[in-house]
């Protein structure tokens, strides 16, 4: 892994128009799914972006390889802004960057064969002479695990683990630099996540892939982050490396979040002990002011509800590990759960 | 079995097999389970998609149409499987409640939640409208919807994930259920609301006494929640302990590789060690273990004959395990 940048946000907004219904007035609001998120993604390295379901990650993974545009900011790939570019303008980018989804289902069109699914970005960047696509989809086919006899099938013929390496191996035919995988082993059973997650590793280090990867499984992020962003209502709350983030989160919405994931020891149902927070995020039409989670925060002050926190290095870290709390937790500090026992089960 | 000393079991489930018809042959869902529930207690059913762990339960319940079902469910003393349709819906609801992984599935969208729970309390007892509506209040806000006097009248499309999953379960303890089938309640939530939805289940289980089958892919879960743990397998029992037993040592070498594969928040990097291959289909499935393709320990026996759930020797805890080598005791 090297420090040179790939990708670098800045101050990257996303909004929805949003037509609320005639009962409401019919006035039209707007959805700012994404709130102002400034990233670097580093060539090499696997950044993982965790948050709750409507914090905004998929949004801004859309952002990133311009699927979606966005309303504002910047989205620095390889140094050249792609975050207004054309159509004709992106051209050149789109095959260096890729994308996997989570659904290995929904993906795939169940009518047509794998081989030629797989072969599809050789044909609309018009890649090779059409003879030699075969072999070299057969020869994507072994690199992910998959029997090459079997181009001639169709998705409905493999299961939910095979269908994902089709997933990927259509994503790394072009050879991309950036690949942002969405959820990619959520909708898979325990035993088959761990063969992707494997290969996932392995590609990267044959091809030295650069990694966005988006989950909701803390566990999964861990394993296989370099470096953890956590995104909340918006915007980003907390970046750290992986281990820093695991074992000194500062951020009150971290330490929650990591205090939720069911606990694995043997000994103690754990159900009593955890930090919960009460409640579900609120609104992203309607978010809080000053620090968005500050209404949900065990502890909120004045100031929270005021004034916008920044993402910057807390509590003497150093540039790698930043917060975006007034009141960051300091290293082995315990954070109160008196306010969400009085009101949760 | 799982009952805990001296308790009657509420459930006691024998040998149960179900089998669905399909285009392309008979499907073999769950062949030959038994387990017992004791009341107050939870027991944790694991297994991954089509391992037939909600089929079980299902299938006593009368929730699997079109199904052939065999062996026995006895609650309390009686058997579900052989009862009339109009006394298994008597036991659906009073007796047995069910929550799902849905819930918007699982409410009408145009009704008001407190219609529908109301509704639910009207079908099975004679109380008015007025006070089956103030029930479904008091319930609401038993389960943590804030202001339910408010809320009851509104539409599932109006509450989110966590709080529809709370409505279904104020709708299964509303007629006081001797045992809650939780069929994967948390699965389409958050991790922050999963733990308010576990904790709330944990909660209500103190109270009312109310047994529960948890079902689950996620050993997470079951960690946090259950007293014994049944783990499935194409549509085999494959081990059966205490929570802590199986935790702490899984004698079978499915349950191991499913721990092994599963990544640690406690732990970092390396490669996961996976389970090779995929499960057996589960029409014509293979006549022994059906672990044995995936197993790294099978001998030829494991092939011929499908080894019966049967006590580990050496562990004091009610530990069974359906291996022919179950004195192998290296733990992940």
């Amino acid at each position: 892994m090297t420090t040179e940048v790939l990708v670098q946000l800045r101050d990257v907004v996303k909004e929805f128009p949003v037509q609320s219904s005639a009962a409401f007035g019919g006035r039209s609001e707007r959805l700012q799914a994404v709130a102002g998120v400034s990233l670097e993604l580093r060539r090499g390295e696997t950044l993982g972006l965790v948050g709750e379901t409507g914090c905004g990650k998929s949004t801004l993974a859309r952002c990133v390889v311009r699927l979606l545009e966005p309303s504002a900011g910047q989205v620095l790939f390889d140094g050249h802004d792609i975050s207004t570019a054309s159509h004709a303008e992106l051209g050149p980018y789109r095959r260096r960057m890729q994308m996997i989804f989570q659904d290995p289902y929904g993906s795939l069109n169940p009518r047509r064969r794998v081989g030629s699914i797989i072969g599809d970005p050789f044909e609309i960047h018009g890649i090779g002479p059409a003879g030699q696509r075969r072999r070299k989809v057969q020869d994507l086919m072994a690199l992910v695990g998959l029997n090459p006899e079997h181009y001639n099938r169709f998705p409905a013929d493999f299961s939910g683990g095979q269908r994902q390496r089709i997933g990927i191996a259509r994503a790394i035919a072009l050879r991309p630099e950036l690949i942002v995988c969405d959820e990619p082993v959520s909708a898979l059973d325990v035993s088959i996540q761990a063969q992707i997650l494997n290969l996932l590793d392995e590609l990267q280090d044959e091809l030295g892939l650069t990694y966005l990867f988006i989950s909701h499984d803390l566990s999964v992020v861990r394993h296989v982050s370099d470096r953890v962003a956590v995104m909340y209502l918006g915007r980003i709350a907390e970046v750290a490396p992986s281990a820093a983030l695991y074992e000194r989160a500062r951020h009150p919405y971290t330490r929650a979040l990591l205090s939720s994931v069911p606990a694995f020891d043997p000994d103690e149902r754990r159900a009593h002990a955890s930090v919960l927070l009460t409640g579900d995020p609120p609104s992203p039409l309607d978010p809080p002011r000053g620090c968005r989670f500050h209404p949900r925060c065990p502890r909120a002050q004045a100031r929270c509800a005021a004034e916008v926190p920044q993402l910057i290095p807390r509590a003497g870290d150093g540039p790698e590990h930043t917060t975006a709390c007034h009141f960051p937790l300091a290293d082995g500090e315990t954070m109160s759960t008196d306010a969400a026992r009085s009101v949760t089960a | 079995m799982t009952a805990s000393p001296g308790a009657a079991p509420l459930l006691e489930v024998h040998d149960l097999a179900v089998s669905f018809k399909t285009p392309d042959g008979v499907l073999e869902a769950v062949r030959g389970v038994s387990f017992g529930l004791a009341r107050g207690r939870t027991l944790g059913i694991v297994g991954e998609s089509g391992s037939g762990k909600s089929v079980t339960t299902q299938s006593m319940v009368g929730l699997t149409r079109g199904a052939r079902i065999t062996g026995q469910a006895l609650f309390e003393g009686r058997d579900l499987l052989a009862l009339p349709a109009a006394e298994l819906r008597a036991v659906r609801g009073r007796g047995i409640a069910m929550i799902f992984q849905s819930p918007l599935s699982s409410l009408h969208p145009l009704y008001t939640i407190g219609w529908q729970i109301a509704e639910m309390i009207r079908a099975h007892e004679p109380v008015s409208t007025a006070q089956a509506r103030a029930r479904a209040v008091e319930l609401l806000g038993h389960v943590g919807i804030p202001r339910p006097e408010r809320r009851v009248d509104d539409y599932p499309h109006q509450y989110s994930g966590g709080m529809l999953q709370r409505a279904m379960i104020a709708m299964a303890i509303a007629l006081n259920p001797r045992i809650l089938v939780a069929d994967e309640p948390t699965t389409a939530l958050d991790v922050t609301v999963q733990s308010q939805i576990l904790r709330l289940l944990r909660r209500l289980q103190e109270e009312f006494g109310t047994a529960i089958i948890m079902i689950t892919h996620d050993l997470g879960v079951i960690a946090e929640t259950a007293d014994d743990v049944l783990v499935m397998y194409a549509g085999r029992a494959m081990e059966q302990a205490p929570r802590e037993s199986l935790l702490r040592m899984p004698r079978h070498p499915y349950t191991q590789g499913l721990l092994r594969s599963r990544p640690r928040l406690d732990a970092i990097g390396g490669r996961l060690v996976p389970i090779p291959g995929q499960p057996p289909s589960l029409i014509a499935p293979p006549r022994g273990c059906p672990f044995q393709e995936r197993c790294e320990w099978s001998i030829d026996r494991c092939s011929s004959t499908p080894p019966p759930l049967a006590d580990v020797a050496g562990d004091r805890a009610a530990h069974r395990s359906a291996c022919w080598l179950p004195e192998r005791g290296d733990a992940p």
